[in-house]
Protein backbone atom coordinates (compact mmCIF):
# COMPACT_ATOMS: atom_id res chain seq x y z
CA UNK A 1 0.00 0.00 0.00
CA UNK A 2 0.84 3.60 -0.83
CA UNK A 3 2.02 5.76 2.14
CA UNK A 4 0.29 9.05 2.93
CA UNK A 5 3.45 11.25 1.45
CA UNK A 6 3.50 8.94 -1.93
CA UNK A 7 -0.37 9.39 -1.74
CA UNK A 8 -0.25 13.17 -1.81
CA UNK A 9 2.63 13.60 -4.54
CA UNK A 10 0.28 11.86 -6.75
CA UNK A 11 -2.83 14.14 -6.01
CA UNK A 12 -3.17 16.70 -8.35
CA UNK A 13 -2.62 13.55 -11.19
CA UNK A 14 -5.53 11.89 -9.39
CA UNK A 15 -7.82 15.13 -9.43
CA UNK A 16 -6.79 15.58 -12.98
CA UNK A 17 -7.12 11.96 -13.77
CA UNK A 18 -3.71 12.31 -15.48
CA UNK A 19 -2.48 9.10 -13.84
CA UNK A 20 -2.25 5.70 -15.46
CA UNK A 21 -4.70 2.57 -14.33
CA UNK A 22 -2.50 0.98 -12.02
CA UNK A 23 -1.38 3.99 -10.16
CA UNK A 24 -4.94 4.90 -10.07
CA UNK A 25 -6.44 1.85 -8.63
CA UNK A 26 -3.20 1.98 -5.64
CA UNK A 27 -4.27 5.63 -4.59
CA UNK A 28 -7.74 4.69 -4.44
CA UNK A 29 -6.98 1.56 -2.49
CA UNK A 30 -5.07 4.09 -0.28
CA UNK A 31 -7.96 6.60 0.14
CA UNK A 32 -10.17 3.76 0.88
CA UNK A 33 -8.58 2.52 3.90
CA UNK A 34 -7.08 6.38 4.93
CA UNK A 35 -9.79 8.36 6.45
CA UNK A 36 -7.29 11.32 6.79
CA UNK A 37 -6.38 11.12 2.90
CA UNK A 38 -9.67 10.85 1.91
CA UNK A 39 -10.51 14.13 3.58
CA UNK A 40 -7.71 15.86 1.92
CA UNK A 41 -8.74 14.38 -1.28
CA UNK A 42 -12.12 15.76 -1.08
CA UNK A 43 -11.20 18.88 0.25
CA UNK A 44 -8.80 19.58 -2.55
CA UNK A 45 -11.03 18.31 -4.93
CA UNK A 46 -13.54 20.98 -4.00
CA UNK A 47 -11.32 24.08 -3.55
CA UNK A 48 -10.54 23.45 -7.27
CA UNK A 49 -14.52 23.52 -7.65
CA UNK A 50 -14.98 26.59 -5.64
CA UNK A 51 -11.98 28.53 -7.74
CA UNK A 52 -13.21 27.32 -11.58
CA UNK A 53 -16.39 29.32 -10.66
CA UNK A 54 -14.44 32.50 -9.75
CA UNK A 55 -15.64 35.21 -11.80
CA UNK A 56 -12.69 37.25 -13.12
CA UNK A 57 -12.51 41.21 -11.67
CA UNK A 58 -13.85 44.30 -13.76
CA UNK A 59 -11.85 46.39 -15.49
CA UNK A 60 -13.04 50.09 -15.55
CA UNK A 61 -14.23 50.82 -19.13
CA UNK A 62 -12.03 53.64 -19.33
CA UNK A 63 -8.71 51.21 -19.46
CA UNK A 64 -9.78 49.35 -22.96
CA UNK A 65 -10.74 52.94 -24.39
CA UNK A 66 -7.19 53.99 -23.47
CA UNK A 67 -5.46 50.77 -24.97
CA UNK A 68 -7.40 51.37 -28.29
CA UNK A 69 -6.68 54.76 -28.31
CA UNK A 70 -2.83 53.87 -27.96
CA UNK A 71 -3.34 51.27 -30.56
CA UNK A 72 -4.80 53.74 -32.81
CA UNK A 73 -2.14 56.31 -32.61
CA UNK A 74 0.17 53.19 -33.18
CA UNK A 75 -1.61 52.35 -36.63
CA UNK A 76 -1.60 56.36 -37.31
CA UNK A 77 2.11 56.15 -36.79
CA UNK A 78 2.93 53.49 -38.77
CA UNK A 79 0.95 54.56 -41.61
CA UNK A 80 3.06 58.04 -41.29
CA UNK A 81 6.09 56.00 -41.53
CA UNK A 82 4.92 53.81 -44.90
CA UNK A 83 3.97 56.32 -46.88
CA UNK A 84 7.03 58.69 -45.62
CA UNK A 85 9.12 55.46 -46.64
CA UNK A 86 7.16 55.69 -50.50
CA UNK A 87 7.60 59.30 -50.98
CA UNK B 1 14.59 24.13 -17.43
CA UNK B 2 15.67 23.49 -14.09
CA UNK B 3 14.06 26.58 -12.46
CA UNK B 4 15.20 25.38 -8.43
CA UNK B 5 18.63 25.40 -9.83
CA UNK B 6 18.96 28.09 -12.29
CA UNK B 7 16.77 30.43 -9.74
CA UNK B 8 19.19 30.13 -6.47
CA UNK B 9 20.57 33.54 -5.55
CA UNK B 10 19.53 35.72 -8.50
CA UNK B 11 17.37 38.84 -7.76
CA UNK B 12 14.02 37.95 -9.32
CA UNK B 13 13.69 34.79 -7.11
CA UNK B 14 10.17 33.11 -8.35
CA UNK B 15 10.74 33.47 -11.91
CA UNK B 16 14.14 33.59 -13.19
CA UNK B 17 13.97 32.01 -16.36
CA UNK B 18 10.85 34.69 -17.20
CA UNK B 19 13.20 37.58 -15.49
CA UNK B 20 15.92 36.43 -18.12
CA UNK B 21 13.17 36.41 -21.10
CA UNK B 22 12.16 40.11 -19.15
CA UNK B 23 15.64 41.34 -20.03
CA UNK B 24 15.57 40.16 -23.56
CA UNK B 25 12.54 42.58 -24.14
CA UNK B 26 14.58 45.22 -22.30
CA UNK B 27 17.59 44.68 -24.70
CA UNK B 28 15.33 44.75 -28.11
CA UNK B 29 15.51 41.27 -28.85
CA UNK B 30 11.73 40.47 -28.28
CA UNK B 31 10.90 39.36 -31.84
CA UNK B 32 13.16 36.27 -31.58
CA UNK B 33 11.87 35.40 -28.00
CA UNK B 34 8.15 35.58 -29.11
CA UNK B 35 8.55 34.35 -32.39
CA UNK B 36 6.52 31.08 -33.06
CA UNK B 37 8.34 29.02 -35.19
CA UNK B 38 6.13 25.82 -35.49
CA UNK B 39 4.00 26.07 -38.54
CA UNK B 40 0.26 25.80 -37.97
CA UNK B 41 -2.22 22.87 -37.29
CA UNK B 42 -3.73 20.75 -40.53
CA UNK B 43 -6.36 23.21 -41.77
CA UNK B 44 -9.38 20.33 -40.46
CA UNK B 45 -7.62 20.46 -36.51
CA UNK B 46 -8.04 23.99 -36.12
CA UNK B 47 -11.39 25.08 -34.13
CA UNK B 48 -14.19 27.38 -35.45
CA UNK B 49 -13.42 29.82 -32.78
CA UNK B 50 -9.67 29.88 -33.36
CA UNK B 51 -10.35 30.13 -37.08
CA UNK B 52 -12.82 33.18 -36.03
CA UNK B 53 -9.37 34.38 -33.80
CA UNK B 54 -6.38 33.86 -36.79
CA UNK B 55 -8.87 35.76 -38.74
CA UNK B 56 -9.10 39.07 -36.39
CA UNK B 57 -5.27 38.40 -35.99
CA UNK B 58 -5.47 38.54 -39.82
CA UNK B 59 -7.11 41.90 -40.09
CA UNK B 60 -5.49 43.43 -37.02
CA UNK B 61 -1.98 43.09 -38.60
CA UNK B 62 -3.44 44.81 -41.48
CA UNK B 63 -4.00 47.64 -38.98
CA UNK B 64 -7.77 47.42 -38.18
CA UNK B 65 -7.69 48.50 -35.12
CA UNK B 66 -11.38 47.30 -34.69
CA UNK B 67 -10.13 43.56 -35.18
CA UNK B 68 -7.64 43.99 -32.45
CA UNK B 69 -10.38 45.34 -30.12
CA UNK B 70 -12.67 42.51 -30.57
CA UNK B 71 -9.57 39.53 -30.38
CA UNK B 72 -8.16 41.24 -26.85
CA UNK B 73 -11.78 42.00 -25.48
CA UNK B 74 -12.45 38.15 -24.63
CA UNK B 75 -9.18 38.06 -22.36
CA UNK B 76 -8.93 41.71 -21.08
CA UNK B 77 -10.14 40.54 -17.49
CA UNK B 78 -7.87 37.17 -17.29
CA UNK B 79 -4.96 39.08 -18.21
CA UNK B 80 -5.87 41.58 -15.46
CA UNK B 81 -6.55 39.15 -12.72
CA UNK B 82 -3.23 37.84 -13.69
CA UNK B 83 -1.40 40.71 -13.60
CA UNK B 84 -3.15 41.43 -10.40
CA UNK B 85 -1.76 38.03 -9.20
CA UNK B 86 1.95 39.05 -10.16
CA UNK B 87 2.13 43.12 -8.75
CA UNK B 88 -0.96 42.77 -6.39
CA UNK B 89 -1.45 46.34 -6.71
CA UNK B 90 -4.56 47.71 -9.16
CA UNK B 91 -2.52 50.48 -10.67
CA UNK B 92 0.43 48.08 -12.02
CA UNK B 93 -2.13 45.35 -13.30
CA UNK B 94 -3.71 48.29 -15.28
CA UNK B 95 -0.37 49.51 -16.32
CA UNK B 96 0.80 45.61 -17.26
CA UNK B 97 -2.42 45.46 -19.41
CA UNK B 98 -2.30 48.40 -21.54
CA UNK B 99 1.64 47.34 -21.92
CA UNK B 100 1.04 43.73 -22.75
CA UNK B 101 -1.15 44.14 -24.81
CA UNK B 102 0.22 47.21 -26.83
CA UNK B 103 3.29 44.82 -27.27
CA UNK B 104 0.93 42.18 -28.30
CA UNK B 105 -0.04 44.58 -31.05
CA UNK B 106 3.85 45.47 -32.07
CA UNK B 107 4.50 42.20 -32.50
CA UNK B 108 1.13 40.80 -33.89
CA UNK B 109 3.64 39.15 -36.87
CA UNK B 110 5.38 36.85 -34.69
CA UNK B 111 2.26 35.07 -33.55
CA UNK B 112 1.34 32.32 -35.89
CA UNK B 113 -1.11 30.58 -34.41
CA UNK B 114 0.83 27.39 -33.21
CA UNK B 115 -0.40 27.80 -29.55
CA UNK B 116 -3.34 29.69 -28.03
CA UNK B 117 -3.42 33.62 -28.66
CA UNK B 118 -4.36 33.56 -24.70
CA UNK B 119 -1.12 31.96 -23.86
CA UNK B 120 0.95 34.00 -26.61
CA UNK B 121 -0.93 37.12 -24.65
CA UNK B 122 -0.04 35.38 -21.84
CA UNK B 123 3.48 35.07 -22.00
CA UNK B 124 3.83 39.06 -22.82
CA UNK B 125 1.73 39.85 -19.76
CA UNK B 126 3.76 37.96 -17.52
CA UNK B 127 6.98 39.28 -18.74
CA UNK B 128 5.39 42.75 -18.58
CA UNK B 129 4.53 42.38 -14.79
CA UNK B 130 7.54 41.31 -13.91
CA UNK B 131 9.54 44.35 -15.32
CA UNK B 132 7.13 46.38 -13.29
CA UNK B 133 8.40 44.20 -9.80
CA UNK B 134 11.55 44.92 -11.31
CA UNK B 135 11.22 48.11 -11.58
CA UNK B 136 9.74 48.90 -8.35
CA UNK B 137 12.27 46.65 -6.68
CA UNK B 138 13.24 48.62 -4.09
CA UNK B 139 9.50 48.66 -2.81
CA UNK B 140 9.86 45.76 0.11
CA UNK B 141 5.78 44.76 -0.05
CA UNK B 142 7.31 42.87 -2.83
CA UNK B 143 9.71 40.14 -2.02
CA UNK B 144 11.52 38.85 -5.23
CA UNK B 145 14.64 37.41 -3.19
CA UNK B 146 12.41 34.42 -1.47
CA UNK B 147 13.68 31.01 -2.31
CA UNK B 148 11.15 28.62 -3.63
CA UNK B 149 10.53 26.61 -1.34
CA UNK B 150 11.64 22.82 -2.23
CA UNK B 151 10.91 21.30 0.48
CA UNK B 152 8.66 18.18 0.45
CA UNK B 153 7.03 18.40 3.07
CA UNK B 154 3.54 19.38 1.86
CA UNK B 155 1.13 21.97 4.19
CA UNK B 156 -0.92 20.15 6.23
CA UNK B 157 -2.03 22.08 9.13
CA UNK B 158 -5.39 20.70 9.23
CA UNK B 159 -7.54 17.48 8.34
CA UNK B 160 -11.55 18.11 8.28
CA UNK B 161 -14.58 17.46 6.31
CA UNK B 162 -16.48 20.18 4.62
CA UNK B 163 -19.88 20.66 4.34
CA UNK B 164 -20.84 19.37 0.99
CA UNK B 165 -22.16 22.60 -0.57
CA UNK B 166 -19.68 25.35 1.36
CA UNK B 167 -20.42 28.07 -0.80
CA UNK B 168 -24.47 28.01 0.76
CA UNK B 169 -22.66 29.49 3.94
CA UNK B 170 -21.87 32.74 2.89
CA UNK B 171 -23.20 35.59 0.26
CA UNK B 172 -21.63 36.02 -3.08
CA UNK B 173 -19.63 39.00 -2.44
CA UNK B 174 -18.67 36.89 0.88
CA UNK B 175 -17.41 33.72 -0.98
CA UNK B 176 -15.40 36.14 -3.05
CA UNK B 177 -13.55 37.69 -0.71
CA UNK B 178 -12.94 34.44 0.84
CA UNK B 179 -11.17 32.79 -2.21
CA UNK B 180 -9.45 36.27 -3.09
CA UNK B 181 -7.50 36.60 0.05
CA UNK B 182 -6.86 32.82 -0.01
CA UNK B 183 -5.29 32.91 -3.16
CA UNK B 184 -3.28 36.04 -2.25
CA UNK B 185 -1.50 34.58 0.59
CA UNK B 186 0.17 32.26 -1.72
CA UNK B 187 3.59 32.79 -2.97
CA UNK B 188 3.44 34.30 -6.49
CA UNK B 189 4.70 31.58 -8.02
CA UNK B 190 2.03 29.26 -6.62
CA UNK B 191 -0.76 32.09 -6.97
CA UNK B 192 0.15 32.55 -10.80
CA UNK B 193 0.32 29.02 -11.40
CA UNK B 194 -2.66 28.29 -9.56
CA UNK B 195 -4.47 31.20 -11.68
CA UNK B 196 -3.69 30.01 -14.67
CA UNK B 197 -4.08 26.18 -14.38
CA UNK B 198 -7.53 26.10 -11.91
CA UNK B 199 -8.85 29.13 -12.34
CA UNK B 200 -8.52 30.16 -15.80
CA UNK B 201 -8.46 26.43 -16.83
CA UNK B 202 -5.33 26.35 -19.31
CA UNK B 203 -3.83 23.01 -19.30
CA UNK B 204 -0.90 22.01 -17.80
CA UNK B 205 1.01 22.40 -20.72
CA UNK B 206 0.01 25.57 -21.56
CA UNK B 207 0.73 26.50 -18.38
CA UNK B 208 4.13 25.77 -18.58
CA UNK B 209 4.31 27.31 -22.04
CA UNK B 210 2.88 30.50 -20.55
CA UNK B 211 5.21 30.58 -17.56
CA UNK B 212 8.30 29.61 -19.48
CA UNK B 213 8.45 26.29 -16.71
CA UNK B 214 8.74 22.84 -17.01
CA UNK B 215 5.57 20.49 -16.98
CA UNK B 216 6.60 19.03 -13.70
CA UNK B 217 7.74 22.42 -12.66
CA UNK B 218 3.77 23.44 -13.04
CA UNK B 219 3.27 19.98 -11.47
CA UNK B 220 4.72 20.38 -8.51
CA UNK B 221 3.69 23.48 -7.90
CA UNK B 222 0.23 23.26 -8.86
CA UNK B 223 0.00 20.50 -6.13
CA UNK B 224 1.82 22.91 -3.32
CA UNK B 225 -0.78 25.51 -4.32
CA UNK B 226 -4.16 23.61 -4.06
CA UNK B 227 -2.97 22.13 -0.71
CA UNK B 228 -2.31 25.53 0.22
CA UNK B 229 -5.55 26.70 -0.70
CA UNK B 230 -7.35 23.67 0.58
CA UNK B 231 -5.95 24.37 4.09
CA UNK B 232 -6.96 28.19 4.13
CA UNK B 233 -10.43 27.42 3.04
CA UNK B 234 -10.52 24.79 5.84
CA UNK B 235 -11.03 27.38 8.16
CA UNK B 236 -14.25 28.46 6.42
CA UNK B 237 -15.67 25.32 5.20
CA UNK B 238 -15.18 22.93 7.48
CA UNK B 239 -18.35 21.15 8.53
CA UNK B 240 -19.73 22.62 11.92
CA UNK B 241 -18.93 20.28 15.16
CA UNK B 242 -16.20 18.22 13.75
CA UNK B 243 -12.70 18.39 15.30
CA UNK B 244 -9.65 18.70 13.14
CA UNK B 245 -7.21 15.86 13.88
CA UNK B 246 -3.52 15.58 13.17
CA UNK B 247 -2.05 14.72 10.27
CA UNK B 248 -0.36 11.52 10.62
Amino acid sequence: MLTCKEFLAELSDFLDEATDREIKAKLESHIAECPNCFVICDTTKKTISVYKGMKSCTIPEDVHVRLMAAVERKIAANQKIAATQKV
Amino acid sequence: MNLHASGAGNSYGYYPMLASTANAWENGKSAQMATESISLAPAEEISEETRAELELVSRARSGDATAFGALIRPYEARIFRLAMSITQNREDAEDVLQEAFLKAFEHLEQFQGNSKFYTWIVRIAVNQALMKLRKRKSDRSVSLDEQIDTGEDTVIREIAAWDPDPEQRYSQDEMHSILTEAIDELAPIYRTVFTLRDVDGLSTEETADALELSVPAVKSRLLRARLQLRDKLTRFFKRKGDNAFAYM
